[in-house]
Parts: structure tokens; sequence; C-alpha cells
């Protein structure tokens, strides 16, 4: 930033995309298929939510082709919440993207959970001006996407299973070589970078800053406040609960649990508390248990 | 000096980072308990339902009010949300600041923006007359403000984005996102003042 208060505009635009992800920190992002649900979700304290037509356990039991969801859906969504909104894309498909930017949605989700559009390619997404969450499994497919124009991460996990551990996977694999990569000599970088795929600038502003340069969050799997304080103290920033909150037996109760669990992760005692008499959670399905061709998390490149 | 930055959610972080730069003890805040030693408190940016509603669950309201009679707080963006009077819709609000706030008043997040600011009390801080980048995302706006409460910047439209009633402060954008401290040292230098 200059003197005098000015940023050239292409950087001022990407610190507004950065910086809604940074307001969302701390926070819980829920997935919602109806307007009610999105308010049930509000009132319990999500600090945004993803407008879906059917939440990931239901487009796995499906089955068939997942697409962006109906424009009209998302409208009514919008207007029923006064928090962001986010909405999916399939990966690739900057069409359906130009079409969420065009309604308005306040942040795209590049989204693995949906059939991918094109098989070697993710959507340019410096392209826009709505931003960009994308989901990551390791360090240089997280630098790729940021690389695209991403300006928020999240972990894939293993969407509308109800099973945390892909994240954990996931979390602890970005955090992990982040955490090797600051312990590197500045001449080994360019070699790192080649073999993880990743931009070389980016690689080096992450060694500098000890953390990925956007927010990052968990996703995938979290099913129970205990999940999301979990993800919190293995050290990402926020947490994303699709299939977790409306499939389980109370969505209210249970919603305001999860919020809860993120803010006082660090504290036993208040996850205890909020853990109580939360109902059925979801029924789930363990990642081992699914053919390779029924792991989402695959889909990216 | 102890400044601490409720945590309960949002950009805390980036606040904290601002204060230690600036050589003050900081402490995030997420139960009433811990306001007990502090100078001052900042409100940071992030959902101001999500703040509000976790405020009211873990009992942060009246002590809250307390510690804004004795004490300066100030809110950024959500928290300037949170220490207004009246936002014209219902949520938990802390009511110490006597401003009328609308939320989201620019539209959603493809028109956040950022705008270069003149905030003459920066100046009269010793701080020069350079403008301060304004970084407004999903930002509210002062609709009025009233009794004690003074306007100190506008838009260059008129708009009025931020605010100030003795060692209370409020600001529409989030100068925690910049790499320019000036307003962190104007609170700083609110709170020394008896």
């Amino acid at each position: 930033m200059s003197e005098n208060g000015q940023m050239n505009a292409q950087v001022a635009n990407f610190k507004v995309k950065v910086g809604l992800a940074q307001m969302l920190k701390g926070g819980v992002i829920m997935d919602v298929v109806t307007p009610e649900q999105a308010q049930i979700a509000e009132e319990a304290g999500a600090v945004a939510v993803m407008a879906l037509e059917r939440v990931p356990a239901d487009i796995r039991a499906h089955g068939g082709v997942a697409r962006m969801s109906d424009p009209g859906l998302i409208k009514e969504i919008m207007a029923a919440v006064t928090i962001p909104v986010m909405a999916k894309c399939r990966i690739g498909h900057f069409v359906e993207a130009q079409i969420l930017e065009a309604i308005g949605v306040d942040y795209i989700d590049e989204s693995e959970v949906l059939t991918p559009a094109d098989e070697a390619h993710h959507i340019n997404k410096h392209a826009f001006k709505v931003p960009f969450v994308c989901g990551c499994r390791n360090l240089g497919e997280a630098l790729r996407r940021i690389g695209e124009g991403a300006a928020m991460i999240r972990t894939k996990g293993e969407a509308g299973t109800g099973d945390v551990v892909e994240a954990v996977r996931h979390a602890r694999a970005v955090l992990g070589e982040i955490r090797r990569l600051q312990s590197m000599p500045d001449e080994e970088l360019m070699t790192y970078a080649k073999q993880i795929g990743a931009p070389y600038e980016l690689v080096k502003q992450t060694k500098e800053l000890g953390r990925l340069p956007v927010v990052n969050f968990a996703a995938g799997g979290i099913a129970t406040p205990a999940d999301a304080a979990l993800m919190m103290q293995l050290g990402v920033d926020g947490v994303f609960v699709g299939s977790g909150i409306f499939k389980s037996g109370d969505p209210a109760k249970r919603a305001r649990a999860i919020v809860e669990a993120v803010t006082h992760y660090n504290n036993p005692e208040i996850l205890a508390k909020v853990s109580e008499n939360l109902g059925e959670p979801m029924v789930g399905r363990t990642v081992m248990s699914l053919p390779e061709s029924e792991r989402l998390a695959e889909r990216g490149w | 000096m102890k400044v601490g930055v409720l945590a309960l959610q949002g950009a805390f972080v980036e606040h904290m980072a601002m204060l230690a730069r600036l050589g003050v003890a900081t402490a995030e805040i997420r139960l009433p308990e811990q306001l007990a030693d502090l100078d001052g408190l900042i409100i940071p940016g992030g959902e101001s339902t999500t703040i509000g509603k976790l405020a009211e669950k873990y009992g942060f309201m009246e002590p809250l009010r307390q510690f804004a009679q004795e004490k300066g707080i100030w809110g950024t963006c959500a928290g300037m949300i949170f220490l207004a009077k009246d936002i014209g819709r219902e949520q938990p609000l802390l009511g110490v600041m006597d401003i009328v706030v609308e939320r989201n008043a620019f539209g959603r997040q493809v028109d956040s923006f950022v705008m270069p600011l003149e905030v003459p009390v920066l100046g009269e801080n010793g701080d020069g007359k350079r403008p301060f980048p304004g970084v407004f995302i999903r930002a509210p706006r002062l609709v009025a403000a009233k009794g004690e409460a003074q306007i100190i910047t506008r838009l260059p439209d008129g708009t009025a984005v931020a605010a100030q009633q003795g060692k209370l402060l409020a600001t529409a954008f989030h100068p925690e996102l910049t790499d320019d401290d000036r307003f962190h040292r104007y609170f700083l230098r609110l709170l020394q003042h008896k």
C-alpha cells in the first residue's frame, strides 16, 4: 500500500476478496437447501450459508450428475438471511460461475462435491469479481488454487460421510507441509515448488508467513462439536458443516453447539457442555467403506 | 497498557497482530471474566449476528455495557454494529453508542471496495493529513450520530463511516486489514485520556 492511502485496483480487489474470508474466521459455514434452513442456520449463529439443492449425503445417495443449484432457489435463500450466501459450481465450469456471480452470491465454491466439468483445468478465478473458495488435500493443491485466484481454501475431507478422518488427513497434510517448508533453506524452495506442483512465488510467500496466504477452513465429514473443535485445534481458521447439521435429529440445537464449539475450541469444559443431549447425529458412512469411484476428494487437479 | 480483542468470532488475529506491532500487551477475550484487567477492548469485524448471539449466550452483555462506562471500546464493521443503539432490525446489540447503523449498506460482496478517506482526527493526533485506506467489506454505514456521538469521517459522497463518543470508537471499515497503524495508535491514545 502506498503512503497516500491508495492501492492499485487489482490489489484492492484481491484484498476485499480475502477480506471477507477473514471476517468468516472462527465461524461455521452451514449447508442449507431451503430458505427455512438458512434462517435456522443464521439464528444458530452461522457466519455464512452454502445454498444447495441437495446436501452432499443426498448427492451421494441420489447419484447421477450433480450440477450448480437452481439460481431461483439460491436467490430465495439470499433473500431469507442477512449473512453471506455461498453457492457451488462444478470444477472448471466457468459459465456456472458467471451465473452465480450475476445473481450476486457472496462466495463461489468451485467444488469437488459436484460432478467435474473439466478433467484438467480449474476456473481462472482472477477473472471474477466474486471471490472463490476451493478444496485441497495438500499444500501443492492449495497453492495451485490460490495461483488460479482462490481467495479462500478449505480441506476437502470426504463430503457427505460424517466421517472426519479425511478432513484430519488433509489438514495435517497442509499444515505439516507448511511446518516443513519453514525449516527449508531458500535454495531448496524452487525444487520443492516443482515437486509439489505449486507456483514458486506462493511457496516463498507461504514460507515467510508460516501459513497459507489466504484463510483456510476445514470441510468434509464434520458432524459433531468435538469434530469441529478437533479441526480448530489442528490449526484451521473455521469450519464448513455440510450434511452434519440438517441430516441430524435436532438441527437447530446441533448447529448452535457447533458454533459454540468453534469459539471455545480450546475449552474442554465448554465443549463437554455443548455436546450434551444433541439427539441423533447424522448416520454417516465410513470413508473406508467407500469404493474409489465414490471418493469425491480425488476430484481436482 | 493491556488491550483485549473480543475473540468470539471474526478477524481478531489481525487486530492482535497490529497491537503487538505497536508494543501493546494483548489478550483474546472469550469469557466475561477475562475483561477484568483490560484498559481497552476491540470488537473485530466478523458476522454481527454470530458475535451478538455468542455474546448474549456467554453473559457478555452487561459486563460489556459496564466496561463501556469506564474504559474504551473500538468496534470495526461488525463491532460497530454491535456497539450501536439502533440498526433497524432485531439482533443482540450493546447499545452503548448513540448511533444508528444500517447493515450491508453498500450491497453484497461484489460491491465491497477500498477507498481513501480523509480523517481529520488522525491529523490532530500528529499523524499528518494523508488519506487513510478504507477497506469496506459488506460494510455497514452510519445513518445518524446523536447526542455525544460525533461523525469523524465520511466517504467522498458524504456517507458517514466512522464515529466517536468519548472513548468509544466505531469504524465501518477495517484498519486491521491494512499496513496503516494510525487508527490503532489513535485508539491507544484515547485509552490514555483520563
